[in-house]
């Protein structure tokens, strides 16, 4: 067992189910999407993606993509939440919310991505 | 080092910089978190919690120093006590992530891995012909500031960085990407541009043999049709070259011989000789021509040998001087010492000498040697092989007849081999010719172009190097002779200050000193000598129908279509 494949899987999968947590529910309503859950997503999914750095092979640079993608989706939901909270004064209506959890939806896909090459990484190595 | 990793510097950066960014972000979340979760009040003292917003906006300024203060309320004590750990926990971060980063910048494999990927992108991103030299010493820096004087485009391979860094010194016209790398390494030589097709050359030029081996190996196996130049030292190495097919292989010690014997031989060709082959504008001065007689030869080493061989095959007779009994059961007259002192050159009959070899592996010995022969016989004929070129001053000041300094006389080689293939078959007619007609030349030619060195450069009559003239020949064209050819283009009855030498035509026939009215053809290839200007005049002359037009004919041709309208219709 190698502590830097556990830690690595670890970060991936986590960062999986935290956005795929904050994206269950019915979409448009606030009560259903925890912001903490967001934030612990947003935080994770960095974490995994600099734990990517580095990796030369052609499944790495993959891995990096779709965490690189999964960021992006994240970090444009907090922004969108972020504006509907304290700038456009409507606070999070059902329009934002929905946004902001369609969003995450496309995180959800790119981590679910990078589970999948995960899986695949293992079995092709078959150790 | 490793080469072939060169492109992953970003890589490296990442890899270095992985735990430390994890670190960073960790921290991060801890402070924004916490600042979200500790009690705080509105602006109206309601009890109220901070959003991630302005949680994250406030642990940004803060954490990054800059310190706007409490926004957007003032803070309880609770969050003051939280923001405490989080301004301790955030330079605890910043330190961390920078004193990596500058750690990973001042890593010397890192810089290495910066310096290799900046050198390939300036050869990758070379589009002109260039030059591969390989060794930056003395006579790698002769070769580069002559050829970089030629326009040339030069790429350098060096091992002593301090040599490498040398070359930004120098003030040379053009850039020269420079690689501190052993060139005996084969990726480094492909780093350096070997297979592109804009290299037009390799010199192996390092003072070791064996990696000038390495290099004519390499040359020979990764680009088969590029002409590689090998300067070695001993016979072995280059038998070993020539076992592979090098064609180039310079010896300098076996080329000083061969030019002893040209000077004793034909004074007159080995003076133009010398005229040709220098390096562009130095002065060459008309030396004492070596006598005929008693040689006295002290050292007799691998370039003793090669001398020793060269004086008896001209019919000198020839005294040794040395430590050790010739090797070989010579048949030259052995004399035992070190030819410093003058009891052994007194020994070896200097008085009755007509010249001596001062040929060992010391400069200083060699220089003792010559002075003291000079004290016993003032009127001999000193011959004097230096070693190292930074005892320059002292040889200079001493004034021997010939100095043997190996590094200037392998630069010339490659220059001459490289600029103008077509002078070694001249020179070998030159050899070979009669001295009389030598002396002819010699005395022609100096007194048009004087004593300076001038310009020796090649020019063949094709579509690329000679256009206007080519097209003008193709189709059966005019006979053009050379006469009406070397003109200047401002002034037609002024012939241009340059001469043709020898003449190559496609069906393999040469002619040497070609007559005023011989006709160029196509295909031809010329070999002229003359000064800096009078090259860019001809290139002028026959890259442009017009000035060509006018060279040959007088007609002063206008340039743009409106005007060749007008002076078609004004012509009857």
């Amino acid at each position: 067992m190698n502590l830097e494949k556990v830690v690595f899987g670890f970060f991936i999968v986590f960062a999986a189910t935290l956005n795929f947590g904050f994206f269950v529910g019915q979409l448009d309503n606030a009560q259903h999407h925890d912001i903490y859950e967001l934030f612990a997503a947003i935080v994770v999914n960095l974490i995994a993606t600099v734990l990517k750095f580095g990796d030369r092979t052609q499944i790495g640079a993959i891995h990096l993509s779709t965490s690189l993608v999964a960021d992006l989706q994240l970090l444009a939901a907090a922004a969108v939440w972020a504006w509907a909270t304290h700038i456009a004064g409507t606070g999070l209506d059902p329009a934002y919310t929905a946004k902001v959890v369609s969003l995450s939806g496309g995180a959800l896909f790119a981590n679910v991505v990078s589970v999948i090459i995960l899986i695949a990484e293992t079995i092709m190595q078959r150790r | 080092m490793i080469y072939g990793r060169h492109r992953g510097v970003i890589f490296l950066v990442l890899r270095r910089m992985r735990a430390p960014l994890a670190a960073l972000i960790t921290i991060f979340a801890v402070s924004v978190l916490g600042l979200t979760i500790v009690p705080g009040v509105d602006a109206q003292g309601e009890p109220a919690r901070m959003s991630f917003f302005h949680a994250f906006y406030f642990i940004s300024y803060t954490a990054t120093t800059i310190g706007f203060g409490e926004v957007p309320t003032t803070f309880t004590e609770a969050q003051r006590m939280w923001v405490l750990v989080c301004i301790y926990l955030s330079v605890v971060g910043w330190a961390y992530t920078l004193g990596s980063l500058f750690a990973l910048l001042q890593d010397k494999t890192f810089q290495d891995a910066l310096r290799t990927e900046r050198f390939a992108r300036e050869v990758r991103r070379l589009s002109e012909p260039f030059y591969l030299v390989c060794g930056y010493g003395e006579t790698g820096r002769l070769v580069t500031r002559a050829l970089d004087h030629m326009g040339m485009r030069v790429v350098a391979l060096e091992m002593d960085p301090a040599k490498a860094a040398e070359l930004d010194l120098h003030g040379l016209y053009a850039d020269v990407p420079t690689l501190v790398a052993d060139a005996g390494q084969p990726e480094a030589l492909r780093i350096a541009g070997l297979e592109k097709p804009q290299c037009k050359g390799i010199m192996a030029l390092t003072n070791n043999d064996e990696t000038n081996l390495a290099i004519a190996i390499t040359a020979r196996l990764l680009a088969p049709g590029l002409p590689a130049l090998c300067r070695c030292q001993t016979t072995e190495v280059a038998a070993n070259m020539a076992s592979f097919g090098t064609r180039h292989i310079i010896n300098p010690f076996e080329k000083f011989g061969e030019y002893l014997a040209l000077a004793l031989h034909s004074p007159s060709a080995f003076h133009l000789l010398e005229w040709l082959t220098g390096i562009a504008g130095n002065e060459v001065k008309p030396h004492r021509d070596p006598p005929r007689g008693h040689w006295v030869l002290c050292g007799y080493g691998d370039f003793g040998r090669l001398l020793a061989r060269a004086l008896d095959e001209e019919g000198m007779r020839v005294t040794l001087i040395d430590r050790e009994p010739p090797p070989d059961g010579t048949r030259y007259r052995w004399v035992r010492g070190d030819g410093t002192g003058a009891p052994a050159l007194l020994e070896a009959d200097i008085r009755g000498a007509c010249g001596v070899v001062a040929c060992t592996g010391n400069d200083v010995n060699n220089l003792s040697i010559c002075v003291t022969a000079r004290e016993l016989n003032p009127g001999v004929f000193v011959v004097v092989r230096q070693n190292h070129f930074g005892n320059n001053p002292l040889f200079e000041a001493f004034e021997s007849d010939a100095s043997v300094v190996p590094s200037r006389i392998i630069a010339h080689e490659c220059l001459a081999i490289l600029t103008t293939p077509l002078l070694a078959p001249f020179l070998t007619r030159l050899k070979a010719s009669r001295e009389d007609w030598a002396a002819a030349l010699l005395k022609r030619l100096t007194e048009r172009f004087d004593w300076r060195v001038p310009l020796v450069w090649s020019v063949r009559v094709n579509a690329r190097e000679a256009p206007a003239l080519f097209s003008l020949l193709m189709p059966a064209g005019p006979e053009v002779t050379l006469e009406a050819l070397l003109r200047d283009h401002g002034r037609r009855d002024q012939a241009l200050e340059c001469e043709v030498l020898y003449i190559s035509r496609d069906d393999g026939s040469n002619t040497l000193l070609p007559a005023g009215n011989y006709a160029v053809r196509p295909g031809d290839e010329l070999l002229l000598v003359g000064r800096r200007p009078a090259r860019s005049h001809l290139a002028l002359t026959l890259e442009n129908p017009n000035t060509l037009d006018y060279v040959l004919t007088g007609n002063d041709a206008p340039g743009g279509w409106i005007w060749q309208q007008l002076a078609r219709r004004g012509r009857p």
